[in-house]
């Protein structure tokens, strides 16, 4: 019988070779991820534990992003201690206004193809963009990886999903994950693996796929992987050997679930207030007033989606009572959506153009609504009270979605 | 010997996530115990007053869906709450509890059957009895017993570093 992409990773990472979904197993671990908001704890821990050096500093990663700039008295502490955490353990991989860790974990080259990789970020998934193994993880565990270099793991079941065809103009892979955690509803992939294939995904970049295994936690999934192909290798700068095209999975391995897609039946689709799973197409919805509009996020703030939302927004303007918040993923898109000419489309069309960072999608700071207030957002969740407080409507979308309905003041469908 | 409690329950819905456990604007303060009164307060911003040490939180699917915040299973423990039931819990929430000593029960039925303020009776690894009716509960495996016994993966990592 062949194997899932997710036991042959797991084979690879550990030598058991014959390891498969269901055993719990110990990973060495290639990489981990730690976010501003968590580290005051994963030091306390770490220490309290009794350690007193990292496995293997030149593997941990310290980023800056969802507290910054402060918005909040207490938000300065956690720099202040994450830089004593660094200084004192010897930490050189520290980013502290560079943009969101999840854009920044794949786009600075942190992880690889086939590696394993844990955040204390639940949208730690997303590196499986790439074909890595990742999760997130709590800073318990956090501390543990970092005094030790492994982690226990179940090896999930796998969840095959086969997406062919070409898409539609006005679809975008935002579209096509959030059909996917509709029909699987959120907790329809719990402790699962999802496997992407099909002549759809392997015609999608690389920043398109990372949107899709960014949102997989939202069906519950532990992990989204996608083969490793020529984008995948470009991307990340590694040479693609025939060992790293064996990390697939094969058609004779045991999949608890099969969905099929064709790619020119999907369209625009939202989530609706207040669960990730609620997909409702746009044009349903269509003409519904709303206040604002959030471009950006670790799911929809690349080059890419900022590039798709100017190509709506040339020569427009964002209707007078919206506004229009935009988000860069990172200062590398921040710089490139600069020097391309979007940020002067953006920001001729009204648009407010912040720094790069968590910005609104953690609810913090920069545009945070109040009772009755509608959003369309192009982030990962519409949680009760997410943006600001629980009488808020948030309607997740694609950034094509997201430019049309800031335009129009109204929930558009993007053509 | 299998551990009996009874308690007082509080009744939730499906998909409870980690932002209506403990919401992202307090999690810079600086303690657990500091973020106690806005635990569960996008959702009922009068229950973590209402709960008192040894109530029993039931819910129903997914609890504890969302971000991988540590928080959330920490508070429920510092509101003094025995432990959780729900039909099913998702996976970060799951392991954070198990390493900070939370205890968690699967037991998708109970929850059609009760309202706040009901008894039930509690016996760790085999059974729930409510209102009279018996819901049977499965044990834990051994390698999370494992991280329980040791009180916690702390415990057990200073164990591990002869701390202990």
């Amino acid at each position: 019988m062949g194997a899932t992409f997710i036991e042959k990773l797991i084979r690879r990472n550990t030598g058991l070779n014959d390891a498969k979904a269901g055993d719990i197993v110990t990973v060495n671990v290639d990489r981990v991820m730690i976010h501003d908001i968590f580290i005051p704890f994963v030091k306390d821990k770490f220490e309290e534990m009794g350690f007193t050096r990292l496995w293997d500093p030149d593997k941990v990663v310290l980023i800056y992003d969802h507290l910054v700039p402060a918005s909040q008295l207490d938000d300065p502490r956690h720099h202040r201690i994450g830089n004593e955490f660094a200084a004192q353990y010897g930490l050189t991989h520290v980013h502290r206004s560079d943009g969101i860790c999840h854009q920044l974990m794949t786009e600075a080259g942190y992880v690889k193809p086939g590696d394993v990789v844990f955040g204390t970020d639940s949208h730690t998934t997303t590196y499986g963009c790439v074909g890595a193994f990742s999760s997130g993880i709590g800073y318990t565990e956090m501390a543990a990886i970092l005094g030790t270099g492994t982690l226990w793991v179940k090896i999930p079941e796998t969840i095959r999903i086969v997406i062919d065809g070409v898409l539609p103009d006005n679809v975008a892979s935002k579209d096509v994950i959030l059909r996917i955690i509709g029909d699987l509803t959120a907790a329809g992939a719990s402790y699962c693996a999802l496997e992407f294939s099909g002549s759809c995904v392997e015609a999608m970049s690389v920043s398109s796929r990372m949107t899709m295994s960014n949102m997989a936690v939202e069906a519950g999934a532990k992990c989204a992987l996608f083969t490793p192909d020529e984008k995948t290798a470009e991307y990340c700068e590694v040479p693609l050997t025939e060992e790293l095209r064996t990390l697939h999975g094969d058609d004779d391995a045991r999949y608890i679930r099969t969905l099929h897609y064709q790619a020119e039946e999907l369209v625009p689709v939202l989530a609706c207030p207040s669960q990730v799973d609620k997909i409702r197409p746009v044009s349903e919805l269509a003409g519904l007033e709303i206040d604002q509009v959030f471009l950006g996020s670790c799911t929809n703030g690349r080059l890419e989606d900022l590039m798709a939302a100017a190509e709506i927004l040339k020569g427009h303007q964002v209707a007078p009572f919206v506004k229009l918040i935009v988000t860069p993923a990172s200062r590398k898109v921040y710089l490139q959506a600069l020097e391309n000419g979007t940020l002067d489309i953006l920001a001729a069309a009204g648009a407010i153009i912040t720094h790069p960072g968590c910005g609104l999608c953690c609810g913090r700071t920069g545009g945070i609504l109040t009772d009755g207030e509608r959003v369309v957002a192009t982030n990962n969740r519409n949680f009760l009270g997410r943006m600001g407080t629980s009488k808020v409507e948030i309607f997740l979308a694609s950034p094509a979605t997201a430019a049309a309905s800031a335009i129009a003041g109204r929930i558009a469908v993007p053509e | 010997m299998a551990e009996t409690f009874t308690a007082r329950i509080w009744v939730l819905g499906d998909d409870i996530d980690t932002d209506i456990v403990i919401p992202t604007e307090y999690l810079a303060l600086k303690t657990v115990n500091d973020m106690r009164p806005y635990a569960f307060s996008p959702l009922r911003p009068e229950l973590a007053a209402q709960i008192r040490p040894g109530d029993v939180i039931v819910a129903g699917s997914n609890f504890g869906c969302g971000s991988s915040r540590e928080q959330a299973p920490e508070v429920i423990k510092a509101l003094g709450v025995r432990c959780v039931i729900a039909g099913s819990f998702a996976r970060i929430f799951f392991r954070n509890a198990i390493n900070n000593g939370l205890l968690l029960i699967e037991c998708p039925a109970l929850r059609a059957d009760v309202e706040d303020g009901d008894e039930v009776a509690v016996t760790v690894g085999k059974e729930i009895v409510c209102k009279g009716k018996t819901y049977p509960i499965a044990s834990l495996s051994d390698n999370l017993l494992e991280i329980i016994n040791a009180g916690g993966l702390v415990k057990a990592m200073r164990r591990r570093n002869g701390l202990d």
